[in-house]
């Protein structure tokens, strides 16, 4: 196992680096002049100076990326260009939002994911089977057609607007810094949100659980401990343990998604989330807060692909020895 | 004994029905999928109202109203209501198919030309090239999809041009990784060594030998993804980074509509379940022909 952890981890750091480059190089491909990119446009000269020499505009462009890349591994990403806070603050209290979204959203998301997924792989081959398989295959199919940001409006539209059940956008009274996930009132302006969010993989998340479950079911043990007596109940439970790391595999591409999804779809409800400020950098033409909010997502994509890669690991030794 | 037994069937000939050819084949499967026959029939009456907007249309969708701004479905004439500039909101889906449709397939057609040629060098070539192309491949394939076409068309500052250069870097990688297996596979098979040993050059063996062998998975693997495309660049287009205002889009039409959801709810829905319906044609036509033009299938 410490050989596997090793092994993932030695090719998983020169992803990371790459990754880095690349948002180093957005600055590049910016149209016009790096320095005029991630100044304020009224920058004097004072600044102009002090912006030359912490980005190193003057060096050559590897010496640049290092100065940039120790920098960033110090959670310094310069300065908003719009707002002249250190990117660091924007990023770090946008990620926070983000990610509140996300512990509700993928729990719920896997866990209707999964529990129709085996319902429908261990459901007889009758009439419910038939139906069920139907309903998988449809939710996955819309799942991945429907653009995430329009489902959230039409939910908005639904429950705020025509049924005024929910808030439509914002995180209550008390904005990002007074929200609090205890608090019954501000619980209400994560339902929408949360909801759109976690909709959209369930029918991936169904079909997939439902062949795993299946190809395992299929395999001679099970039938060995059906001959054995086990109840149905027993039975599943087996087949549920043979199917996971398959499952955990789709789990943590999900995971990605969401945390894509959520640039498209938090704009929609106003929430103050990683989406929303690249909405808002977008709009500015926000270079820095651009590209430290690209490199956090990302990093966060590469490390949630290697903790599934490890626990799958950590699973099945198959995978191990692979 | 033997002389009679064996004239028999020679006396009564049975006639087997003709063998359908490929294309019998598949028309066959098809007539049994209703499903991929029906959304076949929609993505070609989308594409068709995309491309003969101007003679469908019954308005035109740059004409701004000041009276009529933000009507309700059916307003004078208005089947599906104005938007918030009183333009005609069929109209402008109508030309919006359009920016989507070129959208959705110019990234997937460059995307599969680039990605696919990489895919083809770094399998073939293997050793330090097909390292090197593939590591940098993973790379951008680290990143989710949404996440780097924002990133790129961010950074080059948005419009339809920028935007689909972005799009058409997120589906090299993943262009690239399919290639690029499927000439490993077919690169080690005794014809292609045969080929080689008969003296053929690499250029020979790449054209005649693998090209043939990489082109459907890649084929079936891009047209996956037009509905991808699809939903990404509206995803742009709504962030504000894809089409520029006042050209007709249907992610620039959610964006700005949805300003306006108090007052005219279901209007301000309709460029979305554009979007919707047309990604998903595109997507269930995909899934339906893959599995009727697929040989090994029986």
């Amino acid at each position: 196992m410490a050989r596997t952890i090793l092994w993932r981890l030695l090719y998983a750091l020169p992803i990371a680096f790459g990754v880095s480059l690349v948002c180093f190089m957005l600055v590049y491909i910016a149209p016009g002049d790096p320095l005029q990119t991630v100044l304020p446009p009224d920058a004097n000269a004072e600044m102009i100076e002090i912006v030359k020499r912490a980005y190193g505009f003057d060096k050559p462009l590897p010496v640049q990326f290092a100065q940039w890349l120790w920098r960033a591994a110090h959670g310094d990403f310069g300065l908003s260009v719009a707002t002249r806070r250190p990117v660091s603050l924007e990023v770090g209290g946008a990620l926070a939002n983000t990610m509140v979204l996300a512990v509700f959203a993928v729990p719920l998301s896997f866990a209707v994911g999964a529990g129709l997924g085996t319902l429908a792989g261990c459901a007889p081959p009758g009439r419910l089977g038939r139906t069920l398989d139907r309903l998988v295959t449809g939710t996955a199919v819309m799942g991945v057609s429907v653009p995430n940001y329009w489902l959230g409006l039409v939910l908005v539209i639904v429950f705020a607007v025509e049924l005024s059940w929910l808030p439509a956008s914002g995180m209550g009274m008390g904005g990002s810094d007074g929200f609090s996930v205890l608090r019954w009132a501000d619980l209400h302006y994560l339902v929408l949100p949360v909801v759109t969010l976690a909709l959209v993989p369930v029918g991936i998340i169904a079909r997939s659980t439902r062949a795993a479950v299946l190809e395992v079911r299929g395999q001679d043990f099970v039938t060995t401990l059906r001959a054995k007596g086990l109840t149905e109940l027993a039975v599943v439970r087996h087949v549920l343990k043979n199917a996971a790391p398959g499952m955990l595999a789709v789990m943590g591409l999900q995971f990605g998604y969401l945390m894509g999804g959520s640039i498209l779809v938090e704009p929609v409800f106003a929430w103050p989330g990683s989406g929303t400020l690249l909405g808002r950098a977008i709009v500015n033409r926000d270079v820095p807060v651009l590209q430290g909010a690209i490199l956090s997502l990302a990093l966060i994509f590469v490390a949630t692909n290697l903790a599934v890669d490890l626990l799958q690991a950590a699973m099945d030794p198959r995978v191990r020895r692979a | 004994m033997n002389s009679q037994t064996l004239a028999l069937p020679a006396a009564a000939p049975v006639r087997l029905p003709p063998r359908p050819g490929y294309w019998g084949m598949v028309g066959g499967r098809l007539r049994r999928d209703p499903v991929t026959v029906v959304f076949c029939l929609l993505m070609l009456a989308i594409v068709l109202a995309a491309v003969f907007a101007p003679l469908i249309s019954p308005f035109d969708p740059y004409k701004e109203s000041i009276i009529f701004r933000l009507k309700p479905f059916g307003y004078r004439g208005h089947p599906l209501g104005t938007d918030e500039l009183g333009r005609d909101i069929l109209a402008r889906i109508l030309y919006g198919g359009r920016s989507a449709l070129l959208m959705g397939v110019g990234p997937v057609v460059f995307a599969g030309l680039v990605g696919g040629s990489l895919g083809v060098l770094a399998g073939y070539a293997g050793g330090w090239v097909g390292t090197l192309v593939m590591r940098t491949m993973d790379v951008f394939y680290a990143f989710p999809s949404v996440l780097l076409a924002v990133a790129i068309s961010g950074a080059m500052g948005g419009g339809m041009l920028n935007g689909m250069i972005a799009l058409a870097l997120v589906f090299i990688p993943a262009v690239c990784r399919v290639a690029e297996t499927a000439t490993t596979q077919v690169r080690g098979l005794d014809f292609v060594e045969a080929a080689r040993a008969t003296g053929a050059g690499h250029l020979m063996i790449v054209r005649h030998h693998l090209l043939g062998n990489v082109l459907a998975p890649v084929l079936v693997y891009a047209s996956s993804l037009v509905s991808v495309s699809i939903l990404l660049a509206s995803g742009l287009s709504f962030l504000g980074l894809g089409v520029r205002p006042p050209v007709p889009d249907w992610g620039l039409m959610l964006s700005t509509l949805r300003q306006a959801i108090y007052v005219q709810p279901w209007v301000c829905a309709v460029p979305g379940a554009a979007i919707f319906v047309t990604s998903m044609c595109f997507n269930l036509v995909s899934d339906g022909l893959r599995s009727a033009m697929d040989v090994r299938l029986r």
